[in-house]
């Protein structure tokens, strides 16, 4: 997957907010294959020498700082510029939350918070109620992809918005990684499936009794998912060309003509 | 309107008929509903539920990992002045208490700043006592100031102030405030408080919405325990917290359970006990009520109970405290506001947190003043 001007093989993202310890971070990362994960740039210390979660993230990790913590579009931006001047490169997670009790996100001031950080040549991920039109506006903003929420943060609830993604996948000619909600490993496979680009999950896996086994079990589902959604388009079209006895008498005239 | 209206039909309730009226099956049906209700929340806290405890716990520990995850934000105090014009039958700082009094130097600030940051917290709450003789808005400001290179997020609990007043100290970097109610219920209230500003219930309680309005980032609100009946004050406070959430919901709104603690100078004895069962109750209810509350638990508590609440939904926990006026680091120290009970170390707390299977987290805010 090419995505924010990165090829990726894993097509499952880390969320880091809720683990019981940072250090068993590089083995979830490391068994689940993970490349990019998102950190909130409110709880990364960049002064800590010892127990913050940004020393424990392998070399090689792709870091999507995401701008937990802002409640508009200015202050989203704000915390895009630190992370970026902190070192943590161009790719950047914009969550525009002024809702405390669901953590739903704002949608307009994420469009907004899109157009000025995309200008300003960051790879913007937006986090996004599913919606189409705040879609098309997000790509034509500039996103490097559109991570709609499969149910609230945190609430483990699955894929609730179900037929808006869809929507949101057939429509939108671009990556649709579906960020939030998902509960189980079944659930990312049901995303996959549909043609999400991607997932990211956090509560389930962080939360977990094993989490790295959580992890694993989730990058397989994912694994799964996008193959059955490969998979699925081929014979779909084969079945549809051998047989269509309802139009076959207009090749006959055809022919005759 | 402001809560206060809201109150008005809250205060003459028949508190013992509604406690005495709320049987096991009512407990039962809370427990049993996804979202609760203000109903729900009450048979959560009245006697009946007290056999429910554990089934309370387990629904609390659950929903408290789901929303926040397994972390627990460190934070301490940083009493700045300890000078105070109101005589709070219940408080170590009164006007009318003999005590040695001290309002921290621009030096002494920086000094014992440098102190707390260099054990790692990052997270600090400035206090002070009600005198903006010793203490004017300038004060607070020239402290936040000062402050801000140290850590990532400021709190105050200090006076109520104005809303303009909030606004000046968010543009400097408060992000939080805390003030407690003490006690809602408006006649205790008077009785408690006899002298001084804070005898204004109403611009006490208002406090938090006004900061609100600012565009404050967290508040924290509270009653003082052990001033009036427990479940009355839990029930009240509860439904101020979920106030502010419905009214503004870009505010992140958590609540202490403060115990009244011995102090300094006063023969002042609590005329209702609250126990440690109490204390559960009360901190599970409100969990079950309104999950993404944030509930913070101070060194008022004793370490062994500390450790167990962890476990039960607290999301913040301070460490290291020192309720005196330069207690880190001066020598001729101002004389504290209460006993503390936990008085373990920063570290040692860090340590006791990742015991019970939690992260200890320094740093959960990121400054977007400047």
């Amino acid at each position: 997957m090419v995505v924010g001007g990165k090829t990726l093989r894993s097509r499952l993202i880390l969320g880091t907010g809720k683990f019981p310890r940072d250090d068993i971070l590089p083995a979830v990362i490391a068994r689940a294959g993970i490349e990019v994960v998102t950190v909130a740039l409110r709880r990364a210390d960049f002064h800590a020498s010892g127990d913050n979660l940004i020393n424990y993230l392998p070399e090689n990790i792709i870091l999507m700082p995401n701008t937990s913590g802002a409640r508009t579009a200015d202050e989203a931006v704000h915390i895009a510029r630190i992370a970026r001047a902190a070192g943590c490169g161009d790719w950047v997670k914009v969550e525009v939350v002024a809702d405390n009790k669901y953590l739903l996100p704002d949608n307009q001031e994420t469009v907004r918070a899109t157009e000025i950080l995309a200008g300003e040549g960051f790879q913007v991920f937006p986090y996004m109620g599913p919606d189409l039109m705040t879609a098309r506006r997000l790509v034509a903003a500039g996103a490097a992809a559109v991570m709609p929420l499969g149910a609230p943060i945190g609430s483990n609830r699955g894929l609730r918005t179900k037929e808006l993604i869809r929507i949101l996948i057939d429509e939108i000619d671009w990556p649709i990684i579906v960020d939030a909600g998902l509960g189980r490993p079944s659930e990312a496979a049901e995303a996959m499936e549909m043609g999400a680009a991607a997932v990211l999950v956090n509560t389930a896996i962080a939360t977990a009794e094993d989490p790295a086994a959580m992890a694993e079990a989730f990058a397989l589902a994912v694994k799964a998912g996008r193959q059955a959604h490969l998979a699925g388009l081929a014979p779909t079209r084969q079945v549809a060309v051998a047989s269509s006895p309802l139009t076959g008498f207009l090749r006959q005239e055809e022919e005759r003509a | 309107m402001s809560f206060y209206d809201y109150y008005q039909g809250l205060k003459d309730l028949n508190w013992e008929e509604l406690w005495a009226g709320i049987t096991a099956g009512d407990v039962e049906r809370a427990l049993a509903r996804e979202a609760l209700t203000e109903r729900d929340y009450l048979a959560l806290l009245s006697p009946a539920a007290r056999s429910f405890l554990e089934p309370m716990a387990q629904r609390a520990r659950r929903l408290s990992i789901q929303h926040f995850g397994r972390v627990i934000v460190l934070y301490t105090p940083l009493y700045l002045s300890n000078y105070c014009v109101n005589r709070c039958l219940y408080c170590g700082l009164s006007a009318s208490n003999q005590i040695a009094r001290k309002t921290l130097t621009p030096e002494e600030i920086e000094a014992e700043g440098r102190a707390i940051a260099g054990t790692g917290l990052r997270h600090l709450l400035l206090l002070t006592g009600e005198a903006r003789r010793h203490a004017p808005l300038g004060y607070l400001v020239e402290a936040v100031k000062l402050l801000r290179p140290y850590f990532s997020s400021l709190s105050i609990e200090v006076y109520p102030l104005e809303t303009e007043e909030y606004r000046t100290l968010l543009r400097e970097g408060v992000d939080g405030l805390t003030v407690y109610q003490e006690v809602y219920d408006e006649e205790v209230y008077a009785q408690v408080h006899p002298a001084g500003p804070k005898r204004d219930y109403r611009f006490r309680l208002e406090a938090p919405e006004r900061a609100c309005q600012a565009g404050m980032v967290s508040v924290n609100i509270g009653a003082l325990l052990g001033l009036n009946d427990w479940r009355r004050e839990a029930f009240v406070t509860g439904l101020h917290a979920a106030y502010l959430q419905d009214h503004y919901w870009a505010t992140e709104v958590a609540v202490s359970f403060p115990r009244l603690r011995p102090h300094a100078g006063s023969s002042f004895v609590p005329t209702v006990e609250v126990t440690d069962a109490d204390l559960v109750q009360m901190m599970l209810a409100l969990r079950l009520y309104r999950p993404r509350l944030g509930i913070t638990i101070s060194t008022r508590e004793r370490p062994e109970l500390r450790d167990r609440l962890v476990m039960l939904g607290v999301t913040r926990l301070s460490a290291g405290s020192s309720t005196e006026v330069g207690g880190r680091t001066t020598a001729d120290k101002g004389e504290a506001q209460f006993e503390v009970a936990d008085r373990r170390t920063v570290a040692e707390i860090y340590q006791m947190v990742l015991r019970q299977g939690y992260q200890p987290v320094f740093k959960d805010w990121e400054p977007l003043a400047g």
